[in-house]
Protein backbone atom coordinates (compact mmCIF):
# COMPACT_ATOMS: atom_id res chain seq x y z
CA UNK A 1 0.00 0.00 0.00
CA UNK A 2 3.03 2.26 -0.35
CA UNK A 3 2.41 2.35 -3.75
CA UNK A 4 0.33 4.69 -3.83
CA UNK A 5 1.33 7.26 -1.55
CA UNK A 6 4.83 7.83 -4.50
CA UNK A 7 2.08 9.32 -6.86
CA UNK A 8 0.61 11.78 -3.93
CA UNK A 9 2.85 15.18 -3.37
CA UNK A 10 4.89 15.34 0.03
CA UNK A 11 3.40 17.27 2.46
CA UNK A 12 6.74 19.69 2.56
CA UNK A 13 5.45 21.41 -0.72
CA UNK A 14 2.56 23.29 0.71
CA UNK A 15 5.75 25.31 3.20
CA UNK A 16 6.69 26.94 -0.24
CA UNK A 17 4.60 29.06 -2.18
CA UNK A 18 2.75 27.13 -4.63
CA UNK A 19 3.71 27.16 -8.53
CA UNK A 20 0.78 26.91 -10.91
CA UNK A 21 2.53 25.71 -14.30
CA UNK A 22 0.72 27.50 -17.08
CA UNK A 23 -1.91 25.49 -19.12
CA UNK A 24 0.30 25.15 -21.93
CA UNK A 25 3.27 23.61 -19.27
CA UNK A 26 -0.01 21.30 -17.87
CA UNK A 27 -0.93 20.12 -21.26
CA UNK A 28 2.84 18.90 -21.82
CA UNK A 29 3.29 17.37 -18.55
CA UNK A 30 -0.37 15.74 -19.09
CA UNK A 31 0.81 14.13 -22.70
CA UNK A 32 3.81 12.96 -21.36
CA UNK A 33 2.38 11.86 -18.25
CA UNK A 34 0.01 9.71 -20.49
CA UNK A 35 2.96 8.99 -23.49
CA UNK A 36 4.70 6.54 -20.76
CA UNK A 37 1.21 4.69 -19.76
CA UNK A 38 0.05 4.51 -23.33
CA UNK A 39 3.74 3.05 -24.43
CA UNK A 40 3.97 0.77 -21.43
CA UNK A 41 -0.08 -0.45 -22.34
CA UNK A 42 1.62 -0.97 -25.94
CA UNK A 43 4.43 -2.92 -24.90
CA UNK A 44 2.21 -4.78 -22.60
CA UNK A 45 0.06 -5.95 -25.80
CA UNK A 46 2.94 -6.46 -27.34
CA UNK A 47 4.23 -9.04 -24.72
CA UNK A 48 1.03 -11.05 -25.01
CA UNK A 49 0.90 -11.11 -28.53
CA UNK A 50 2.41 -14.13 -28.93
CA UNK A 51 0.44 -15.42 -26.00
CA UNK A 52 -2.83 -14.80 -27.71
CA UNK A 53 -1.27 -16.70 -31.08
CA UNK A 54 -1.15 -19.82 -28.92
CA UNK A 55 -4.27 -19.62 -28.10
CA UNK A 56 -5.75 -18.63 -30.66
CA UNK A 57 -4.52 -21.57 -32.68
CA UNK A 58 -4.88 -24.15 -29.83
CA UNK A 59 -8.81 -23.95 -31.20
CA UNK A 60 -7.11 -24.41 -35.22
CA UNK A 61 -8.75 -27.62 -36.99
CA UNK A 62 -5.28 -28.10 -38.58
CA UNK A 63 -3.93 -31.08 -40.89
CA UNK A 64 -0.75 -31.33 -40.86
CA UNK A 65 1.24 -28.41 -39.95
CA UNK A 66 -0.25 -26.39 -37.43
CA UNK A 67 0.75 -22.40 -38.68
CA UNK A 68 -2.15 -21.19 -41.40
CA UNK A 69 -5.69 -20.90 -40.03
CA UNK A 70 -8.07 -23.37 -41.50
CA UNK A 71 -10.85 -23.92 -38.80
CA UNK A 72 -12.56 -23.72 -35.44
CA UNK A 73 -12.42 -27.12 -33.37
CA UNK A 74 -12.82 -28.16 -29.70
CA UNK A 75 -10.89 -31.18 -30.62
CA UNK A 76 -7.75 -30.31 -28.81
CA UNK A 77 -9.29 -29.20 -25.82
CA UNK A 78 -10.86 -32.38 -25.32
CA UNK A 79 -8.13 -34.44 -25.51
CA UNK A 80 -5.01 -32.54 -25.07
CA UNK A 81 -2.96 -36.29 -24.51
CA UNK A 82 -4.43 -37.01 -27.58
CA UNK A 83 -0.83 -36.75 -29.49
CA UNK A 84 1.64 -39.46 -28.54
CA UNK A 85 4.50 -37.89 -26.31
CA UNK A 86 2.91 -34.45 -24.67
CA UNK A 87 1.48 -35.37 -21.90
CA UNK A 88 4.70 -38.00 -21.23
CA UNK A 89 6.78 -34.76 -21.71
CA UNK A 90 4.80 -32.42 -19.50
CA UNK A 91 4.45 -34.88 -16.84
CA UNK A 92 8.72 -35.15 -16.84
CA UNK A 93 9.12 -31.09 -17.10
CA UNK A 94 6.49 -31.21 -14.10
CA UNK A 95 8.42 -33.71 -12.32
CA UNK A 96 11.94 -32.54 -13.20
CA UNK A 97 10.59 -28.74 -12.12
CA UNK A 98 9.43 -29.51 -8.59
CA UNK A 99 11.95 -31.82 -7.73
CA UNK A 100 14.40 -28.81 -9.02
CA UNK A 101 12.36 -26.11 -7.04
CA UNK A 102 12.63 -28.17 -4.04
CA UNK A 103 16.41 -28.62 -3.77
CA UNK A 104 17.77 -25.49 -5.16
CA UNK A 105 15.10 -23.40 -2.97
CA UNK A 106 16.69 -25.00 0.00
CA UNK A 107 20.05 -25.10 -0.85
CA UNK A 108 19.96 -21.52 -1.65
CA UNK A 109 18.29 -20.45 0.79
CA UNK A 110 20.69 -21.86 3.37
CA UNK A 111 23.53 -19.93 1.28
CA UNK A 112 21.45 -16.55 1.84
CA UNK A 113 21.34 -16.70 5.25
CA UNK A 114 25.28 -17.60 5.27
CA UNK A 115 25.84 -14.71 3.19
CA UNK A 116 24.21 -12.11 4.72
CA UNK A 117 24.22 -13.26 8.31
CA UNK A 118 27.73 -13.97 8.60
CA UNK A 119 31.09 -13.33 7.53
CA UNK A 120 33.46 -15.67 6.64
CA UNK A 121 36.39 -16.70 4.87
CA UNK A 122 35.73 -17.41 1.35
CA UNK A 123 32.75 -15.46 1.20
CA UNK A 124 33.98 -12.89 -1.63
CA UNK A 125 35.10 -16.48 -3.56
CA UNK A 126 31.35 -17.65 -2.92
CA UNK A 127 30.02 -14.42 -3.95
CA UNK A 128 32.01 -15.12 -7.52
CA UNK A 129 31.02 -18.52 -7.28
CA UNK A 130 26.78 -17.77 -7.38
CA UNK A 131 27.15 -14.73 -9.77
CA UNK A 132 29.13 -16.55 -12.56
CA UNK A 133 26.66 -19.13 -13.14
CA UNK A 134 24.20 -16.20 -13.93
CA UNK A 135 26.27 -14.51 -16.35
CA UNK A 136 27.65 -17.99 -18.31
CA UNK A 137 25.11 -17.87 -21.62
CA UNK A 138 23.40 -21.63 -21.17
CA UNK A 139 24.58 -22.77 -24.11
CA UNK A 140 28.60 -23.16 -22.46
CA UNK A 141 26.94 -24.36 -19.40
CA UNK A 142 24.90 -26.84 -21.71
CA UNK A 143 28.09 -28.01 -23.81
CA UNK A 144 30.07 -28.16 -20.24
CA UNK A 145 27.60 -30.57 -18.95
CA UNK A 146 27.10 -32.80 -21.80
CA UNK A 147 30.87 -33.42 -21.33
CA UNK A 148 31.48 -34.20 -18.01
CA UNK A 149 28.24 -36.58 -17.67
CA UNK A 150 29.36 -38.43 -21.46
CA UNK A 151 33.25 -38.20 -20.42
CA UNK A 152 33.09 -38.57 -16.39
CA UNK A 153 29.81 -39.48 -15.04
CA UNK A 154 28.91 -42.17 -17.80
CA UNK A 155 31.79 -44.25 -16.19
CA UNK A 156 30.20 -43.99 -13.12
CA UNK A 157 27.20 -45.35 -13.85
CA UNK A 158 24.93 -41.92 -14.63
CA UNK A 159 23.61 -41.79 -18.05
CA UNK A 160 22.22 -39.00 -19.96
CA UNK A 161 18.60 -38.98 -18.98
CA UNK A 162 15.94 -37.90 -15.92
CA UNK A 163 18.67 -37.41 -13.80
CA UNK A 164 21.35 -35.21 -15.46
CA UNK A 165 18.53 -32.87 -16.41
CA UNK A 166 18.01 -32.90 -12.31
CA UNK A 167 21.49 -31.86 -11.36
CA UNK A 168 21.61 -29.47 -14.38
CA UNK A 169 18.29 -27.44 -13.30
CA UNK A 170 18.87 -27.29 -9.52
CA UNK A 171 22.42 -26.22 -10.77
CA UNK A 172 21.34 -23.39 -12.78
CA UNK A 173 18.33 -21.94 -10.34
CA UNK A 174 20.68 -21.97 -7.46
CA UNK A 175 22.16 -18.60 -7.66
CA UNK A 176 18.67 -17.37 -9.12
CA UNK A 177 17.60 -18.74 -5.58
CA UNK A 178 20.28 -17.26 -3.54
CA UNK A 179 19.75 -13.47 -5.43
CA UNK A 180 16.13 -13.25 -4.64
CA UNK A 181 16.08 -14.86 -0.93
CA UNK A 182 19.48 -12.65 -0.13
CA UNK A 183 17.31 -9.48 -1.19
CA UNK A 184 14.39 -10.21 1.17
CA UNK A 185 16.79 -10.91 4.19
CA UNK A 186 18.56 -7.69 3.72
CA UNK A 187 15.38 -5.87 3.78
CA UNK A 188 14.68 -7.04 6.56
CA UNK A 189 15.16 -5.16 10.09
CA UNK A 190 17.56 -6.83 12.07
CA UNK A 191 16.42 -4.93 15.47
CA UNK A 192 13.20 -7.73 15.32
CA UNK A 193 15.31 -10.34 15.70
CA UNK A 194 17.43 -8.69 18.11
CA UNK A 195 14.32 -8.31 20.30
CA UNK A 196 13.32 -11.79 20.18
CA UNK A 197 16.83 -12.88 21.51
CA UNK A 198 16.30 -10.23 24.38
CA UNK A 199 12.89 -12.14 25.05
CA UNK A 200 15.47 -15.01 26.23
CA UNK A 201 14.15 -16.57 22.48
CA UNK A 202 16.53 -19.50 21.96
CA UNK A 203 18.58 -18.90 18.27
CA UNK A 204 16.72 -21.71 16.96
CA UNK A 205 13.12 -20.45 17.50
CA UNK A 206 14.29 -17.03 16.64
CA UNK A 207 15.03 -18.57 13.54
CA UNK A 208 11.52 -20.44 13.45
CA UNK A 209 9.31 -18.20 14.60
CA UNK A 210 10.78 -14.73 13.29
CA UNK A 211 13.18 -14.60 10.72
CA UNK A 212 11.39 -17.89 8.78
CA UNK A 213 8.01 -16.47 8.92
CA UNK A 214 9.51 -12.93 7.51
CA UNK A 215 11.79 -14.53 5.06
CA UNK A 216 9.10 -16.54 3.50
CA UNK A 217 7.78 -14.17 0.65
CA UNK A 218 11.34 -14.34 -0.46
CA UNK A 219 11.73 -17.84 -0.48
CA UNK A 220 8.33 -18.58 -2.46
CA UNK A 221 9.05 -16.05 -5.02
CA UNK A 222 12.34 -17.72 -5.29
CA UNK A 223 10.58 -20.83 -5.68
CA UNK A 224 8.62 -19.77 -8.28
CA UNK A 225 11.50 -18.24 -10.13
CA UNK A 226 12.98 -21.41 -9.74
CA UNK A 227 10.31 -23.79 -11.11
CA UNK A 228 10.05 -20.85 -14.29
CA UNK A 229 12.98 -21.30 -15.23
CA UNK A 230 13.32 -25.05 -14.56
CA UNK A 231 10.04 -25.69 -16.75
CA UNK A 232 10.79 -23.60 -19.47
CA UNK A 233 14.40 -24.50 -20.19
CA UNK A 234 15.22 -25.90 -23.43
CA UNK A 235 18.72 -24.84 -24.17
CA UNK A 236 20.55 -26.95 -21.13
CA UNK A 237 17.94 -29.46 -21.49
CA UNK A 238 18.42 -30.28 -24.78
CA UNK A 239 22.13 -31.11 -23.94
CA UNK A 240 22.54 -33.21 -21.39
CA UNK A 241 18.57 -34.94 -22.11
CA UNK A 242 19.10 -37.69 -23.82
CA UNK A 243 16.44 -39.53 -25.06
CA UNK A 244 14.24 -38.15 -22.32
CA UNK A 245 12.03 -35.23 -23.22
CA UNK A 246 10.97 -32.23 -21.97
CA UNK A 247 7.93 -30.18 -22.49
CA UNK A 248 10.22 -27.60 -24.16
CA UNK A 249 11.73 -30.17 -25.95
CA UNK A 250 8.75 -31.88 -27.27
CA UNK A 251 7.93 -28.48 -28.78
CA UNK A 252 11.61 -27.48 -30.13
CA UNK A 253 11.53 -31.37 -32.23
CA UNK A 254 7.80 -30.96 -32.75
CA UNK A 255 8.80 -27.09 -34.66
CA UNK A 256 9.93 -29.21 -37.54
CA UNK A 257 6.74 -30.40 -38.78
CA UNK A 258 4.66 -28.18 -37.00
CA UNK A 259 3.65 -28.22 -33.25
CA UNK A 260 0.73 -30.06 -32.95
CA UNK A 261 -2.40 -27.80 -31.43
CA UNK A 262 -2.54 -30.36 -28.32
CA UNK A 263 0.56 -27.99 -27.16
CA UNK A 264 -0.46 -25.33 -27.83
CA UNK A 265 -3.50 -26.30 -24.94
CA UNK A 266 -0.87 -27.11 -22.56
CA UNK A 267 1.02 -24.20 -22.62
CA UNK A 268 -1.68 -21.78 -22.83
CA UNK A 269 -3.23 -23.73 -19.59
CA UNK A 270 -0.06 -23.73 -17.69
CA UNK A 271 -0.01 -19.81 -18.27
CA UNK A 272 -3.81 -19.86 -17.10
CA UNK A 273 -2.74 -21.57 -14.19
CA UNK A 274 0.53 -19.57 -13.64
CA UNK A 275 -1.64 -16.49 -13.77
CA UNK A 276 -3.83 -17.38 -10.98
CA UNK A 277 -1.54 -19.06 -8.81
CA UNK A 278 0.42 -15.56 -8.57
CA UNK A 279 -2.83 -13.16 -9.00
CA UNK A 280 -4.26 -15.53 -6.03
CA UNK A 281 -0.96 -14.96 -4.09
CA UNK A 282 -1.24 -11.03 -4.48
CA UNK A 283 -4.67 -11.16 -3.11
CA UNK A 284 -3.65 -13.08 -0.11
CA UNK A 285 -0.70 -10.83 0.54
CA UNK A 286 -2.48 -7.78 0.40
CA UNK A 287 -5.99 -9.03 2.21
CA UNK A 288 -2.96 -10.11 5.09
CA UNK A 289 -1.83 -7.00 5.15
CA UNK A 290 -5.18 -5.12 5.62
CA UNK A 291 -5.93 -7.54 8.44
CA UNK A 292 -2.58 -6.10 9.69
CA UNK A 293 -3.61 -2.85 9.78
CA UNK A 294 -7.22 -2.87 11.19
CA UNK B 1 27.16 -14.34 23.40
CA UNK B 2 23.75 -12.66 21.75
CA UNK B 3 24.44 -9.78 24.48
CA UNK B 4 27.33 -9.67 23.05
CA UNK B 5 25.89 -9.43 19.43
CA UNK B 6 23.11 -7.17 20.98
CA UNK B 7 25.68 -4.73 22.16
CA UNK B 8 27.71 -4.71 18.19
CA UNK B 9 24.67 -4.21 16.75
CA UNK B 10 23.16 -1.57 19.25
CA UNK B 11 19.98 -0.52 17.23
CA UNK B 12 19.85 3.54 19.01
CA UNK B 13 22.79 4.34 17.08
CA UNK B 14 22.52 3.31 13.94
CA UNK B 15 19.61 3.00 11.76
CA UNK B 16 18.39 -0.48 10.72
CA UNK B 17 19.94 -0.72 7.16
CA UNK B 18 23.09 0.01 8.36
CA UNK B 19 23.13 -2.18 11.20
CA UNK B 20 27.00 -3.66 11.39
CA UNK B 21 26.50 -7.50 10.39
CA UNK B 22 26.38 -9.79 13.50
CA UNK B 23 29.29 -12.06 13.02
CA UNK B 24 28.47 -15.64 15.03
CA UNK B 25 30.61 -18.72 14.96
CA UNK B 26 31.34 -18.96 11.25
CA UNK B 27 31.20 -22.83 11.33
CA UNK B 28 27.57 -22.20 10.96
CA UNK B 29 28.27 -20.25 8.08
CA UNK B 30 30.57 -23.15 6.49
CA UNK B 31 27.56 -25.96 7.34
CA UNK B 32 24.92 -23.57 5.68
CA UNK B 33 27.19 -22.89 2.28
CA UNK B 34 28.77 -26.28 1.84
CA UNK B 35 25.65 -28.30 0.02
CA UNK B 36 25.44 -25.36 -2.26
CA UNK B 37 28.83 -25.24 -2.76
CA UNK B 38 29.38 -28.44 -3.25
CA UNK B 39 27.04 -29.03 -5.80
CA UNK B 40 28.57 -25.30 -7.92
CA UNK B 41 31.60 -26.99 -7.72
CA UNK B 42 30.50 -30.48 -9.17
CA UNK B 43 27.80 -28.95 -11.73
CA UNK B 44 29.52 -25.27 -12.87
CA UNK B 45 33.14 -25.68 -11.95
CA UNK B 46 34.36 -29.22 -12.59
CA UNK B 47 32.29 -29.58 -16.52
CA UNK B 48 33.92 -25.85 -17.37
CA UNK B 49 37.00 -27.63 -16.20
CA UNK B 50 36.12 -30.79 -18.80
CA UNK B 51 34.95 -28.44 -21.34
CA UNK B 52 38.39 -26.64 -21.16
CA UNK B 53 40.02 -29.80 -21.51
CA UNK B 54 38.02 -31.11 -24.29
CA UNK B 55 38.47 -27.78 -26.18
CA UNK B 56 42.44 -29.07 -26.28
CA UNK B 57 42.09 -32.37 -27.18
CA UNK B 58 42.48 -34.07 -30.19
CA UNK B 59 40.50 -36.80 -32.30
CA UNK B 60 41.66 -40.38 -33.46
CA UNK B 61 41.79 -40.35 -37.29
CA UNK B 62 38.97 -42.66 -38.66
CA UNK B 63 37.28 -43.07 -35.33
CA UNK B 64 34.46 -40.08 -34.81
CA UNK B 65 33.27 -39.70 -31.49
CA UNK B 66 37.27 -40.84 -29.57
CA UNK B 67 39.54 -38.34 -28.26
CA UNK B 68 42.92 -37.74 -26.65
CA UNK B 69 44.18 -35.63 -23.89
CA UNK B 70 46.04 -32.99 -25.63
CA UNK B 71 47.47 -29.39 -26.05
CA UNK B 72 45.71 -28.81 -29.14
CA UNK B 73 45.49 -25.32 -29.57
CA UNK B 74 44.67 -26.00 -33.41
CA UNK B 75 40.90 -26.11 -32.56
CA UNK B 76 40.67 -22.72 -31.20
CA UNK B 77 42.58 -21.58 -34.24
CA UNK B 78 39.86 -23.46 -36.20
CA UNK B 79 36.82 -22.00 -34.00
CA UNK B 80 38.45 -18.26 -34.44
CA UNK B 81 39.04 -18.32 -38.39
CA UNK B 82 36.55 -20.55 -39.33
CA UNK B 83 33.72 -18.90 -37.38
CA UNK B 84 34.66 -15.27 -37.24
CA UNK B 85 31.58 -14.55 -39.01
CA UNK B 86 29.03 -16.16 -36.75
CA UNK B 87 30.52 -14.48 -33.90
CA UNK B 88 30.28 -11.05 -35.42
CA UNK B 89 26.58 -11.62 -36.89
CA UNK B 90 25.87 -13.31 -32.80
CA UNK B 91 27.29 -10.14 -31.29
CA UNK B 92 25.69 -8.45 -33.92
CA UNK B 93 22.33 -9.38 -33.72
CA UNK B 94 22.77 -9.42 -29.79
CA UNK B 95 23.69 -5.89 -29.42
CA UNK B 96 20.53 -4.70 -31.57
CA UNK B 97 18.35 -7.08 -29.98
CA UNK B 98 19.61 -5.48 -26.58
CA UNK B 99 19.40 -1.81 -27.77
CA UNK B 100 15.86 -2.50 -28.94
CA UNK B 101 14.84 -3.69 -25.85
CA UNK B 102 16.18 -0.85 -23.55
CA UNK B 103 14.19 1.69 -25.99
CA UNK B 104 11.31 -0.97 -25.54
CA UNK B 105 11.70 -1.65 -21.74
CA UNK B 106 12.03 1.65 -20.21
CA UNK B 107 9.17 3.63 -21.20
CA UNK B 108 7.29 0.91 -19.38
CA UNK B 109 9.51 0.44 -16.75
CA UNK B 110 9.36 4.52 -16.39
CA UNK B 111 5.40 4.13 -16.20
CA UNK B 112 5.56 1.23 -14.00
CA UNK B 113 7.29 3.22 -11.51
CA UNK B 114 6.40 6.40 -11.01
CA UNK B 115 2.73 6.64 -13.32
CA UNK B 116 0.81 3.57 -12.60
CA UNK B 117 -0.24 3.94 -8.98
CA UNK B 118 -2.69 0.73 -7.88
CA UNK B 119 -1.72 -0.80 -11.59
CA UNK B 120 1.31 -1.03 -10.74
CA UNK B 121 1.01 -4.42 -9.24
CA UNK B 122 -1.07 -6.23 -12.12
CA UNK B 123 1.45 -4.69 -14.72
CA UNK B 124 4.12 -6.59 -12.93
CA UNK B 125 1.96 -9.60 -13.08
CA UNK B 126 2.15 -8.91 -17.13
CA UNK B 127 5.35 -8.24 -17.65
CA UNK B 128 6.29 -12.17 -15.89
CA UNK B 129 3.12 -13.51 -17.36
CA UNK B 130 4.31 -14.60 -20.48
CA UNK B 131 7.43 -16.17 -19.26
CA UNK B 132 4.78 -19.00 -18.09
CA UNK B 133 3.91 -20.00 -22.01
CA UNK B 134 6.86 -22.14 -23.40
CA UNK B 135 9.45 -19.62 -24.88
CA UNK B 136 9.61 -21.55 -27.45
CA UNK B 137 5.69 -22.20 -28.46
CA UNK B 138 5.92 -17.80 -28.26
CA UNK B 139 9.14 -17.57 -30.67
CA UNK B 140 6.89 -20.28 -32.79
CA UNK B 141 3.66 -17.81 -32.76
CA UNK B 142 6.23 -15.11 -33.68
CA UNK B 143 6.81 -17.11 -37.02
CA UNK B 144 2.92 -17.33 -37.64
CA UNK B 145 3.03 -13.66 -36.70
CA UNK B 146 5.89 -12.62 -39.14
CA UNK B 147 5.10 -15.01 -42.00
CA UNK B 148 4.70 -13.79 -45.79
CA UNK B 149 0.82 -14.25 -45.69
CA UNK B 150 0.55 -12.51 -42.19
CA UNK B 151 -0.63 -8.98 -41.18
CA UNK B 152 2.79 -7.57 -40.37
CA UNK B 153 4.25 -8.67 -43.38
CA UNK B 154 1.24 -7.33 -45.30
CA UNK B 155 1.57 -4.04 -43.83
CA UNK B 156 5.06 -3.48 -44.00
CA UNK B 157 4.73 -4.53 -47.57
CA UNK B 158 2.09 -2.37 -48.64
CA UNK B 159 3.85 0.14 -47.09
CA UNK B 160 7.30 -0.99 -49.22
CA UNK B 161 9.21 -1.03 -46.14
CA UNK B 162 10.87 -4.74 -46.52
CA UNK B 163 13.88 -4.68 -49.19
CA UNK B 164 12.65 -8.47 -50.26
CA UNK B 165 9.24 -8.70 -49.24
CA UNK B 166 9.99 -11.03 -46.44
CA UNK B 167 10.55 -10.55 -43.30
CA UNK B 168 10.52 -14.35 -41.93
CA UNK B 169 13.63 -16.31 -42.67
CA UNK B 170 15.72 -13.35 -42.77
CA UNK B 171 18.16 -11.47 -40.16
CA UNK B 172 15.33 -8.97 -39.48
CA UNK B 173 13.19 -11.77 -37.65
CA UNK B 174 16.14 -13.30 -35.63
CA UNK B 175 16.61 -9.42 -34.04
CA UNK B 176 12.66 -9.26 -33.53
CA UNK B 177 12.99 -12.56 -31.57
CA UNK B 178 15.56 -11.91 -29.32
CA UNK B 179 14.35 -8.78 -28.57
CA UNK B 180 10.87 -10.14 -27.54
CA UNK B 181 12.61 -13.32 -25.64
CA UNK B 182 14.60 -11.11 -22.94
CA UNK B 183 12.72 -7.73 -22.65
CA UNK B 184 11.11 -8.57 -19.04
CA UNK B 185 15.15 -9.20 -18.34
CA UNK B 186 15.38 -5.77 -19.11
CA UNK B 187 12.19 -4.43 -17.85
CA UNK B 188 12.60 -6.10 -14.34
CA UNK B 189 15.50 -4.51 -13.48
CA UNK B 190 15.51 -1.04 -14.80
CA UNK B 191 11.98 -0.98 -13.14
CA UNK B 192 13.99 -1.88 -10.01
CA UNK B 193 16.20 0.42 -10.06
CA UNK B 194 13.40 3.43 -11.00
CA UNK B 195 11.52 2.73 -7.99
CA UNK B 196 13.90 2.83 -5.96
CA UNK B 197 14.58 6.42 -6.94
CA UNK B 198 12.64 9.36 -5.27
CA UNK B 199 10.10 11.01 -7.57
CA UNK B 200 10.72 14.20 -6.15
CA UNK B 201 14.18 14.81 -7.54
CA UNK B 202 12.65 14.41 -11.04
CA UNK B 203 10.81 16.66 -10.11
CA UNK B 204 12.97 18.85 -8.73
CA UNK B 205 14.28 18.60 -12.52
CA UNK B 206 11.64 20.00 -13.88
CA UNK B 207 10.92 22.81 -10.89
CA UNK B 208 14.16 23.88 -11.89
CA UNK B 209 13.40 24.71 -15.85
CA UNK B 210 14.75 21.56 -17.53
CA UNK B 211 12.86 20.45 -20.11
CA UNK B 212 11.42 16.81 -20.67
CA UNK B 213 14.33 15.41 -22.33
CA UNK B 214 16.86 17.24 -20.11
CA UNK B 215 15.19 15.90 -17.30
CA UNK B 216 15.74 12.43 -18.29
CA UNK B 217 18.93 12.72 -20.24
CA UNK B 218 20.74 14.35 -16.62
CA UNK B 219 18.13 13.11 -13.74
CA UNK B 220 16.52 9.82 -14.19
CA UNK B 221 18.31 7.96 -16.69
CA UNK B 222 21.77 8.02 -14.57
CA UNK B 223 19.44 7.46 -11.44
CA UNK B 224 18.38 4.32 -13.14
CA UNK B 225 21.45 3.37 -14.54
CA UNK B 226 22.62 0.30 -12.52
CA UNK B 227 19.40 -1.08 -13.67
CA UNK B 228 20.02 -0.59 -17.22
CA UNK B 229 23.47 -1.74 -16.56
CA UNK B 230 22.06 -4.85 -15.19
CA UNK B 231 19.32 -4.81 -17.75
CA UNK B 232 21.47 -4.77 -21.18
CA UNK B 233 24.04 -7.81 -19.78
CA UNK B 234 20.96 -9.83 -18.47
CA UNK B 235 19.94 -9.59 -22.45
CA UNK B 236 22.70 -9.16 -24.09
CA UNK B 237 24.58 -12.45 -22.64
CA UNK B 238 21.75 -15.12 -23.53
CA UNK B 239 20.89 -13.24 -26.75
CA UNK B 240 24.56 -13.48 -27.78
CA UNK B 241 24.20 -17.62 -27.07
CA UNK B 242 20.78 -18.21 -27.99
CA UNK B 243 20.49 -20.50 -31.14
CA UNK B 244 16.30 -20.87 -30.98
CA UNK B 245 15.41 -17.78 -32.48
CA UNK B 246 17.62 -17.97 -35.56
CA UNK B 247 16.86 -21.89 -35.83
CA UNK B 248 12.67 -21.17 -35.90
CA UNK B 249 12.52 -17.35 -37.40
CA UNK B 250 16.25 -17.12 -39.31
CA UNK B 251 17.27 -17.87 -42.83
CA UNK B 252 18.88 -20.79 -43.68
CA UNK B 253 22.44 -19.45 -44.34
CA UNK B 254 24.33 -17.45 -41.75
CA UNK B 255 23.61 -18.55 -38.56
CA UNK B 256 24.37 -17.67 -34.92
CA UNK B 257 27.80 -19.18 -32.71
CA UNK B 258 24.78 -21.03 -31.02
CA UNK B 259 23.85 -23.09 -33.79
CA UNK B 260 27.22 -23.95 -34.69
CA UNK B 261 27.88 -25.03 -31.19
CA UNK B 262 24.69 -26.44 -30.47
CA UNK B 263 25.17 -28.63 -34.04
CA UNK B 264 28.71 -29.31 -33.66
CA UNK B 265 28.15 -31.16 -30.39
CA UNK B 266 25.34 -32.97 -31.04
CA UNK B 267 24.57 -33.54 -34.86
CA UNK B 268 28.57 -33.55 -36.17
CA UNK B 269 30.26 -36.58 -35.15
CA UNK B 270 33.22 -35.83 -33.76
CA UNK B 271 32.52 -32.08 -33.40
CA UNK B 272 33.13 -32.26 -29.36
CA UNK B 273 36.71 -30.49 -29.18
CA UNK B 274 36.23 -27.71 -31.78
CA UNK B 275 32.37 -26.82 -30.31
CA UNK B 276 34.36 -26.85 -26.90
CA UNK B 277 36.61 -24.38 -28.22
CA UNK B 278 34.28 -22.50 -29.64
CA UNK B 279 31.84 -22.07 -26.08
CA UNK B 280 35.22 -21.26 -24.51
CA UNK B 281 35.62 -18.60 -27.10
CA UNK B 282 32.53 -17.04 -26.82
CA UNK B 283 32.37 -17.44 -23.16
CA UNK B 284 36.15 -15.39 -22.90
CA UNK B 285 34.46 -13.03 -25.70
CA UNK B 286 31.12 -12.30 -23.26
CA UNK B 287 33.44 -12.30 -20.21
CA UNK B 288 35.56 -9.02 -21.96
CA UNK B 289 32.76 -7.13 -23.48
CA UNK B 290 30.99 -7.20 -20.12
CA UNK B 291 34.42 -6.22 -17.96
CA UNK B 292 34.84 -3.36 -20.97
CA UNK B 293 31.10 -2.64 -20.34
CA UNK B 294 31.39 -2.12 -16.87
CA UNK B 295 34.72 -0.28 -16.74
CA UNK B 296 32.75 2.03 -19.13
CA UNK B 297 29.42 2.81 -17.27
CA UNK B 298 29.80 0.72 -14.72
CA UNK B 299 28.86 1.39 -10.70
CA UNK B 300 29.50 -1.24 -8.07
CA UNK B 301 25.64 -1.98 -8.02
CA UNK B 302 25.18 -4.67 -10.42
CA UNK B 303 24.55 -7.51 -8.07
Amino acid sequence: MTTTTRTTPPATTSETPAYRPSAGKRAQVWLANHFAMITAVLVLLYLFLPVAYTFVFSFNDHGKTNIVWQGFTWEHWQDPCGVQGVCESLVTSLEVGVISTVVATVLGTLMALAMVRYKFRGRSASNVLIFVPMATPEIVMGAALLTIFVQGFANIGINLGFGTIVFSHIMFCLSFVVVTVSARIQSLDPRIEEAAQDLYASPMQTFWKVTFPLILPGIAGAAMLAFSLSFDDFIITNFVSGNESTFPKFVYVASRRGIPAEANVIGFSMFVIAVLLVVGAQVVSSLRASKYKS
Amino acid sequence: MSALAHVAGDPGLEPAAAAPEVKRRSWTAYLLMLPGVLWLAIFFLLPLVQLASVSLQSRYPGFPGYYYRDLNFSNYASALTDYAPHFARSFLYAGLATFLAFAVAYPLAYAMAFKAGRWRNLMMICVIAPFFTSFILRTFAWSQILADEGWVAGVLNFLHLLPNGHIINTPIAVVAGLTYNFLPFMVLPIYASLERADPRVIEAGGDLYANGFTTFRTVTLPISMPGVLAGTLLTFIPAAGDFVNMELLGPQRGKMIGNVINDQFLAVPGGYPVAAALSFTLMAAILVLVFLYIRRFGTEELV
